[in-house]
């Protein structure tokens, strides 16, 4: 079976219930969009992305309700480096979304979700900790799975597999 | 690591509450999970949980393998389920690679898998009933446990770390008289679901110890990311299986049990029936498995059969490459989620194009059901902090990856 290619034609996706409520608020906030294997890809800007997610968990068609995985990519050495990725899930309507901000390594910067799903704390402490990227308001930023003296970030593409000897 | 800060003392006297330090090594912890409790005599105040002592690095292992070489690597992750992390894992990749799989190899994931999550939910039975004092039903449960394991031992040669998932299909061709020993064990095993009850779901110290104890609202759970049996225990009804099925789960008929107590006995009666359920799973399983190849027709990815290897030249050029240089895998990203004995237990796999996963990130169903431990327990008496523990079914290698 071979694979169809990716969609990535905002006005073939608007159809879809995240985007088509993105689209309504604010079209400014979508980045990019990207239809491919049967799971949808939507980027945002990152200064909107905690109003874009209280949006969707709100929305009357389909409530993005659950936040299922929040987690991150490092394209070192490109710009912009991270990627941090989210997972929605729409409990009642079963259907999935993945929200992605662009971090430059400059300043690994964005807004915590911890006030929207308190579920996303330990994920967003996971990140911090293993990819050094920030998260603004969240309530207890620390290392999580490395010591609290630990030098570096182990999932950074810089950081060697055997780490430093 | 973790450190609680102490509540600010405002005048003599008024320091009520002492700080507790609870594992790495309590044996109630069910392995190395630290808790931190803030006690103001019997009764919990905060409580932190203290995590990391098992983190092994696996991601970033799994970022300088080839994607057949991580198939192990799951195993280690939950030890209590090793084939549902297998299973997520390769279903992942054949998405990334747009691979179809034969029907046998899926009826064979899918009767495993469900034998899977009956030892999982039997290891949780017995030692969250030894937690809370009921020490007879860890013998009973580790018994048929051990009937579970024999027939992994069959298929794949171990016990435990079974990796008998492939990209493609499955490792081998399930033994001769295998079907037949799983055949007799679902035959017996719902009176033993029955023995276990008896011994627990009446009984009036069990009840006392589990019902209205570490209660959490539907709300709370699906705001704390929480989700299998501790999420439906609180009344939501999903089940990956059913909602969103994977690896022909849909030709199955099956029940998904669901409470709406929110309380530890509500969790527990979910995973008790869905003993019940996963025993007719196999049992359907077992009567209709179809015929038919195990593996994939893919010559560059799936590993070609033996007999194949040794007589023919092509078989022998596309096995030395596979290992050698392993697959490319298209590139791309996706996610892929199965219901685990514990929840959703999903793979985000980022592919660049090469032979080697770019990024592998596990979201694992304990780490978030973790998260729920506090809502749980604050407020509430520190012996019921053990009994919520064993209520959520952690398995620290999968937390901590």
């Amino acid at each position: 079976m071979p694979l169809a290619p990716a969609i990535t034609d905002v006005e073939q996706l608007k159809n879809h219930p995240a985007v088509a409520r993105l689209l309504d608020w604010n079209p400014n906030v979508i980045e990019a969009v990207k239809f491919d294997r049967d799971e949808m890809t939507i980027n945002v800007d990152r200064s909107a992305l905690r109003e874009a997610c209280a949006l969707l968990r709100e929305d009357a068609a389909c409530p993005f309700n659950f936040l299922s995985d929040v987690t991150c990519v490092d394209w070192y050495p490109a710009e912009p480096r991270f990627e941090v990725v989210y997972h929605l899930l729409s409990i009642p309507k079963k259907e999935r979304v993945r929200l992605k901000v662009r971090l430059n390594s400059s300043s690994p910067n964005v807004d915590s979700l911890c006030s929207i799903w308190p579920g996303a704390n330990y994920f967003e402490r996971e990140i911090f900790d293993l990819f050094g990227v920030r998260f603004a308001g969240h309530p207890y930023l620390r290392r999580i799975m490395m010591p609290e003296d630990w030098e570096g970030h182990p999932l950074r593409k810089d950081y060697p597999v055997e780490g430093y000897r | 690591m973790a450190h609680l800060a102490p509540t600010p003392v405002v005048e003599p006297g008024q320091d009520r509450t002492m700080i507790l330090n609870m594992g790495p090594q309590h044996p109630s912890t069910h392995g190395v999970l630290r808790v931190l409790l803030e006690i103001d005599g019997e009764n919990v105040v905060r409580l932190m949980p203290d995590i990391g002592y098992l983190h092994t690095g696996i991601e970033k292992t799994c970022e300088a393998k080839f994607y057949q070489q991580v198939v192990p690597l799951t195993d280690r992750i939950d030890y209590l389920c090793p084939l549902t992390n297998n299973l997520c894992y390769v279903l992942a990749v054949e998405k990334l690679l747009g691979l179809e799989i034969p029907p046998k190899a899926q009826w064979m994931r899918v009767l495993l898998n469900e034998l899977t999550r009956i030892n999982s939910h039997l290891v949780w039975l017995g030692t969250h009933a030894m937690d809370i004092g009921a020490m007879t039903v860890f013998l009973y449960c580790f018994r048929e446990r051990e009937e579970i394991l024999k027939m992994f031992e069959m298929v794949s040669g171990q016990r435990m770390m079974t990796s008998y998932f492939r990209v493609g299909g499955l490792a081998l061709e399930p033994p001769i008289g295998f079907f037949d020993r799983v055949r007799d064990f679902a035959g017996y095993f719902p009176e033993k679901v029955d023995e276990y009850e008896n011994l627990l779901t009446g009984n009036p110290i069990w009840l006392m110890r589990t019902k209205g104890v570490a209660t959490m609202t539907a709300e709370d759970a699906i705001a704390l990311g929480a989700t299998g049996p501790t999420l439906r225990g609180s009344g939501v009804d999903i089940d990956l299986r059913r909602d969103m099925p994977y690896s022909s789960y849909e030709k199955f008929q099956f029940k998904v049990p669901i409470s709406g107590e929110g309380d530890v006995f509500a969790r527990y009666m979910c995973r008790v029936q869905e003993l019940r359920e996963s025993i007719g799973i196999v049992r359907q399983a077992l009567d209709g498995m179809p015929e038919g190849p195990i593996k994939a027709d893919a010559p560059g990815i799936v590993l070609p059969d033996r007999e194949k290897m040794k007589t023919q030249m092509e078989s022998l050029i596309y096995h030395f490459k596979i290992i050698t240089e392993g697959f490319a895998v298209p590139a791309g990203e996706v996610y892929q989620a199965v219901e685990s004995p514990r929840g959703e237990m999903g793979y985000y796999i980022v592919s660049d194009g090469t032979a080697k996963p770019y990024r592998v990130h596990m979201r694992s169903a304990c780490f978030a059901n973790l998260q729920t431990l506090a809502k749980m327990c604050e407020g509430r008496l520190l012996a019921d902090v053990v009994a919520a523990i064993g209520s959520i079914d952690i398995v620290l290698g999968e937390i901590d990856r």
